[in-house]
């Protein structure tokens, strides 16, 4: 399944940029919407997803993690065995969640929390609609399983909130025994 | 099964974690007829913590010394003391969620559970980890009915005091 108007190649070549890690403040402020069209929003936009494909076992990436408090995120959940609905790699501005259901826990982690790991509830199916970088076209997208449980946790993000802020139970953290 | 409903005892066991440890314990109690109930055992930065109840027709003073060889080394902490019958402590709250978490300094822990307990919430479980410079404490708590809001208001303050974030959230319920 792909985005309609949707060319993630249009983005440019981005730059690798150093992901900060919790406690930074910066991810726990909550980012500022974003002009989809600003060159300056496109260029982040791949770098976010420079920074992704570099990032061993990354499946998404936020503007916050890389210290800059918008509403931006990459993700591609592409060869995840969790992954039902796929729509490849692709960048969000200004997203928001207007539908969530199915609602089922699930371990995750994040490359701004690299020694944890938490059980985290989430929906598993949504729909999203945001804007993309470049065109600032409006999307909907529906997805499910992994690619939406990837979504929630980008959008998160961006509302200065990390998967420790959800964990299901004051035993649902455990110290990370894999990296990636 | 055989029938064990003595006294009821607490059991604390705190050491340098080495594999055995819950085996060497668990097989101590089983031997005198102490019937394991409710337990958490962790490993808290290397150090291999056990707290349980069990229930047991031996004395305090028997289990401890039947436990005294675990000790005999001076690596593993013992205790058992006589603990009242199950008087389970359910205020009738509602169940939230705690999370803080921030760059790490002395009080968090403190602070933030102070604020809790005058809003008349009881903590039924917590967790704490620091890993490098980041803190975090997860629990959960009974909050009575009403108390969420201004207990939200209160934990914003001094999570803005101690520069750290908080989040307080229903418990979702499981039901099917």
């Amino acid at each position: 399944m792909s985005i309609e108007g949707w060319d993630i190649t249009a983005l440019g070549a981005g730059r690798v940029l150093p992901v900060v890690t919790a406690p930074e403040p910066v991810l726990s402020r909550v980012g500022e919407a974003v002009d989809p069209t600003d060159p300056q929003v496109v260029a982040l936009a791949a770098d976010l997803v420079a920074t992704m494909a570099v990032s061993p076992g990354c499946v998404g990436l936020a503007a916050p993690q890389v210290g800059v408090s918008v509403q931006l995120f990459a993700v591609n959940v592409t060869d995840h065995p969790k992954t039902a609905t796929l729509h490849g790699a692709f960048v969000l501005a200004n997203a928001v969640i207007v539908e969530a259901s199915r609602w089922r826990p699930g371990r995750e982690g994040c490359m701004s929390v690299p020694d944890l790991t938490g059980d985290v509830k989430r929906a598993g199916r949504i729909v999203v609609t945001g804007e993309l970088p470049g065109s600032g076209r409006k999307v909907t997208i529906t997805t499910d399983a992994f690619e939406a449980r990837a979504l929630q946790h980008e959008i998160d993000h961006c509302n200065g909130l990390l998967f420790l802020d959800k964990v299901n139970g004051a035993h649902a953290i455990y110290q990370r025994k894999v990296y990636l | 099964m055989t029938d064990v409903h003595g006294a009821e005892l607490a059991v604390t066991v705190i050491g340098p974690d080495r594999t055995g440890i819950v085996a060497d314990v668990a097989e101590a109690l089983a031997r005198l007829g102490a019937n394991l109930t409710d337990s958490t055992m962790t490993r808290l930065r290397g150090h291999f913590a056990m707290t349980l109840i069990c229930t047991a027709q031996a004395s305090a003073t028997e289990v401890e010394a039947a436990l005294l060889p675990l000790s005999a080394d001076g690596q593993l902490l013992v205790t058992v003391r006589d603990v009242g019958a199950d008087e389970s402590a359910h205020n009738g709250g509602l169940p939230y969620l705690l999370s803080v978490h921030g760059a790490d300094r002395l009080g968090i822990v403190a602070t933030v559970t102070r604020v809790v307990a005058e809003a008349g919430g009881n903590i039924t479980d917590l967790s704490t980890r620091l890993v490098g410079p980041l803190y975090l404490l997860v629990a959960e708590v009974d909050l009575p009915e009403g108390v969420p809001g201004e207990l939200t208001r209160r934990l914003a303050q001094v999570a803005d005091e101690l520069g750290v974030e908080v989040n307080l959230r229903p418990a979702g319920a499981d039901v099917l």
